[in-house]
């Protein structure tokens, strides 16, 4: 049993065991496993400092037959992540801790989508990594189902059966590399050595389809973001918060874990694909959430718009004859974005969500003027919608920086035009942005005004470390850069052999 | 020739149990009869261990007439587990019963019957074994002697029977041209038979296979068996005959026909179609019998797909084994809860997870099993099943199967989300199906997570 596996099983090992616990003390104990797992994983990063390659591994026998194992370790990829999962599942248990409906299975639930989502971001076997990735989804059903708002059960539906068709998908994919490595395996170190399929180009596109519709429904990607938005309306904001900070990020890491280093021919010919995907989302999301005035729905779009950059940043690395140094620039940006835009947007939901819990609604039109009465809301909002548009000095600008100094910079006629044009797209998610503020912040006051009383101690507990941390990374992104280096170097080397 | 009794003692155990239960049933007062549950259960225990040791033992053919393979092996040992969970479920229901004892001898002959199909490895056998398999099962239909389940029995006894005939007609067509009923022989005398003969022949004796499988087209029975005949008998009969023709289809397609020919293509189209009538059928059910019933056949559609792929990848056998422990599992599980409610219409499971956890998240266990959910036993033969199908260049037959999964997901769903609700009645389950659902609801999970162990054994 290594450390790892006790970061990614202790919430696990505690939901099984919070049936047994009073039930005024869950909230307390869920509090204190997120935190101590959070504890664990920061002191795992501490010590491992920024030094390359794979730490805190372990590897054990499961299906033999089919040369699948549990197969664990941590990198510069999976560092940011899984600390990041950590810090988000600690905010929502501290933001839930006045939950009072079916409090117990809410912290069993929660504590369960912890481990898989730890699990997933420190699998290092395509088998783990898809059990993980398809426990996600069942967890999150049942969170935006029995927790959720509105027509839940709809929505509910619509994220289970969309979801799981990427997800097996995606196992088709794993399946085709799986075969395609001789010998066959499912380890992913090993088929990171030796990527599978070289010699047919043919199967390797086909495969590199099924895993990229399936991790791009995950992401996700115009045209298969059409699950996100009911998905995030009608989910309880601590879902939401999860499952755009951390489970959105799982199709994103995909692509950088399995795609990339594993089918480094097809993802440079179809590197192409992977830039358009990604300038659409880009655009397609920002000026969908223009339009909206659900401030839910307004916050899931700028996701699809967030997620683009990453894709196009990635989709610039494909191109081997662009420069290198731009194109580890682009993967360092990607990699900054997923951690970025899953402390902003976890903020951003969790800050919906003070919203609906005050005045049961999220329409834009009807609240307006909050700032007078509440300011430490207000400015909470403000602050997070600066970053979320890429303000200097926050996280945003930092990821944003990076990608399109990287997308632009490699040279390539392709990738220079799309991220040219990509930079629109924080134009126009600074217009929205803006105008949020301006109608809900600032302005005479609206009918529901009255209700938005300011913060309470757990809300603002929950929402100030995230936002204080996208400062940090802002202001001092030293140490999240330097951890990063080692692998984006690895990935763009390894794809681009 | 090997004829060597002691090799199919497991076999023999089951035989022995039955014939002792059926005379102490003689001779037992009537409230005394649960005694013939224990003989039976003790016979079906030690037909295990024995089946346990066995399978360490290297791989041989009795009296020239069974494989002792793994194949075998695996369905002794599924098929004896699962009428053993089966003996359990219907222990509650038919106690005191006036014709108790008759009940549990039923069970295990066609249990007997299944084991025999699997093994089987000559056409003839194959044949006897069906008979074998079918007819005490056709009696357990009837059971209840009620309007539905005399109809359940007489749909279900006209299809065997007449699909055992076109069977039998098919046996006739292969021993003609194949100038044999032995496996061995005819794998040499179908290869330079005329084509066409063979095709008829395979295509008719797959008739009676697929019925027992609950397949298209043998799949009429299925729904109408599995709502009107007593639910244990409907959790035996969806479960351990499809066990033992499952294996007997993966053995003929694997050893008995020559490499080439239509056989993946025809079994492939014909999996597909049960995949999709199966799912599409279930849709619309608010019987959760009837809607298990069409999940069994979907199932059967999934099972089918490395009985195609037999032959042409090593992941064939492997899947079709792996999988049908774990659909056995997983059915019995769902099959136990219903027992377990006594109730079959969707809304009566309303709050099932608030009246009675365990039970509750037992269902939910094998519900979400079914659609293949990691880590339950159903998600790795589901992983080797697709395996199987593109290793067997048949990646068409796998997104077919993984699209049918995706709709699946649907009706199982609809039974999933009233278990969440508020109970609007009192819900009292019975003690010992709740604990069969259980049990099976862990063994399905630790299959899953211990699959290395059991692939590997």
């Amino acid at each position: 049993m290594t450390v790892l596996s006790l970061v990614v099983f202790l919430p696990l090992a505690v939901a099984l065991v919070l049936p047994a616990v009073p039930r005024r003390a869950v909230p307390w104990v869920w509090i204190a496993v997120t935190f101590a797992d959070l504890a664990l994983v920061a002191g795992m990063w501490a010590a491992h400092g920024t030094r390359p390659g794979v730490a805190y591994e372990a590897h054990m026998r499961w299906i033999p037959s089919v040369r699948a194992g549990y197969h664990v370790g941590l990198d510069g990829l999976s560092f940011p992540l899984v600390t990041l999962t950590a810090v988000l599942f600690a905010a929502c248990a501290v933001y839930s801790v006045r939950h009072t409906h079916r409090v117990r299975a809410f912290a069993i639930l929660f504590l369960f989508l912890e481990t898989v989502c730890l699990g997933l971001f420190s699998a290092l076997d395509l088998l783990l990594f898809f059990v993980f990735f398809d426990l996600s989804i069942v967890g999150m059903y049942f969170v935006i189902l029995l927790w959720g708002h509105g027509d839940r059960a709809a929505s509910a539906l619509k994220f289970f059966l969309y979801t799981f068709l990427g997800s097996l998908v995606l196992l088709l994919g794993f399946i085709g590399l799986y075969l395609g490595a001789d010998p066959h395996t499912f380890d992913m170190v090993e088929l990171t050595r030796h990527p599978p399929l070289a010699g047919s180009p043919g199967l390797a596109g086909l495969t590199l389809l099924a895993v990229g519709i399936g991790l791009g429904i995950k992401t996700p990607v115009v045209p298969f973001h059409t699950w996100l938005p009911p998905a995030h309306t009608d989910a309880p904001a601590a879902g939401s918060a999860i499952l755009a900070g951390v489970m959105l990020k799982m199709g994103a890491y995909g692509f950088v874990r399995i795609a990339m280093p594993m089918l480094p021919d097809a993802w440079r010919r179809y590197a192409l694909v992977f830039l358009i995907v990604g300038l659409v989302g880009v655009l397609y999301g920002a000026l969908v959430a223009l339009a909206q005035d659900n401030v839910k729905r307004l916050v899931a779009y700028t996701s699809v718009n967030h997620m683009g950059y990453i894709v196009l940043a990635l989709g610039a690395a494909g191109y081997a004859s662009g420069d290198a140094a731009a194109r580890r620039l682009a993967v360092t940006g990607a990699v900054t974005q997923m951690v970025s835009h899953g402390l902003i947007t976890g903020a951003l939901f969790l800050l919906c969500g003070v919203l609906h819990d005050r005045a049961g609604s999220y329409d834009l039109g009807r609240f307006g003027g909050i700032a007078r009465t509440a300011p430490v809301y207000a400015g909470m909002l403000a602050l997070a919608a600066f970053a979320a548009l890429g303000l200097p000095g926050l996280s945003g600008f930092i990821a944003e920086f990076q990608i399109f100094a990287g997308t632009i910079g490699t040279g390539a006629t392709a990738a220079a035009v799309t991220g040219a044009i990509a930079v629109l797209g924080i134009l126009v998610t600074a217009a929205l942005f803006l105008r949020v503020l301006h109608r809900a912040v600032l302005g005479p006051p609206g009918e529901l005004s009255a209700r938005v009383g300011d913060v309470r101690p757990p809300e603002l507990a929950a929402i100030v470390p995230l936002l204080a941390l996208s400062l940090l990374i802002g202001v001092a992104p030293r140490a999240l850069l330097d951890t990063i280096e080692p692998l984006s170097a690895a990935v763009t080397a390894l794809a681009g052999r | 020739m090997n004829e060597n009794p002691a090799d199919v003692a497991p076999e023999l155990c089951v035989l022995i149990a039955a014939v002792l239960g059926l005379v102490n049933g003689l001779f037992l007062p009537r409230t005394r009869q649960w005694r013939v549950a224990v003989i039976c259960a003790a016979g079906l225990v030690a037909g295990l261990a024995v089946a346990a040791v066995d399978a360490t033992r290297p791989d041989l053919v009795v009296f020239d007439a069974f494989f002792v393979d793994p194949i075998t092996h695996v369905t002794r040992i599924t098929v004896l587990g699962a009428t053993l969970l089966v003996l359990a479920l219907a222990a509650g229901p038919v106690r005191d019963h006036p014709r108790e004892s008759e009940h549990y001898v039923l069970i295990l002959l066609s249990a007997l019957g299944a084991m025999m199909l699997g093994a089987s490895s000559d056409l003839l056998v194959v044949v006897a074994a069906y008979l074998l398999a079918s007819i005490p099962a056709y009696a357990l239909a009837g059971f209840g002697k009620d309007a539905h389940g005399t109809e359940a029995a007489l749909k279900y006894y006209l299809m065997g029977a007449f699909l055992g005939v076109v069977m039998l007609a098919g046996v006739t067509l292969l021993y003609g041209v194949g100038r044999g009923t032995a496996y061995g022989t005819l794998r040499a005398g179908l290869a330079d038979a005329p084509s066409a003969a063979v095709s008829a022949g395979v295509v008719a004796l797959l008739a009676g296979l697929l019925f027992k499988a609950g397949a298209v087209p043998g799949q009429f029975w299925v729904p109408d068996v599995t709502e009107g005949s007593p639910p244990a008998v409907a959790a035996f009969v969806t479960t351990v005959p499809k066990i033992g023709a499952f294996a007997a289809l993966l053995r003929f397609g694997s050893e008995a026909l020559p490499p080439g020919g239509g056989w993946p293509a025809l079994v492939a189209v014909i999996s597909a179609i049960t995949m999709t009538l199966g799912n599409l059928a279930a849709f619309g059910q608010d019987n959760v019998r009837r809607l298990l019933a069409y999940s069994t056949v979907s199932q059967a559609g999934y099972l089918l797909v490395p009985v195609a792929m037999a032959g042409r990848t090593d992941l064939a056998r492997t899947a079709l084994l792996f999988y049908v422990a774990a659909y056995a599992v997983t059915n019995l599980g769902a099959f136990a809860a219903v027992l377990a409610t006594g109730r079959d219409d969707l809304a009566a499971y309303t709050g099932l997870l608030r009246a009675s956890p365990p039970l509750g998240i037992a269902l939910v266990v094998c519900l979400l099993g079914f659609v293949g959910t990691p880590p339950t036993a159903v998600f790795v033969g589901k992983v080797l099943m697709f395996g199987a199908a593109i290793d067997g260049r048949y990646a068409w037959l796998a997104a077919v199967a993984a699209i049918n999964t995706v709709a699946s997901v649907f009706y199982y769903l609809r039974w999933i989300v009233p278990l969440f609700r508020r109970p609007d009645g009192a819900l009292r389950p019975a003690r010992a199906a709740s604990a069969v659902a259980v049990a099976a609801a862990l063994f399905s999970l630790a299959l899953g997570i211990g699959a290395g162990v059991a692939l590997t054994a």
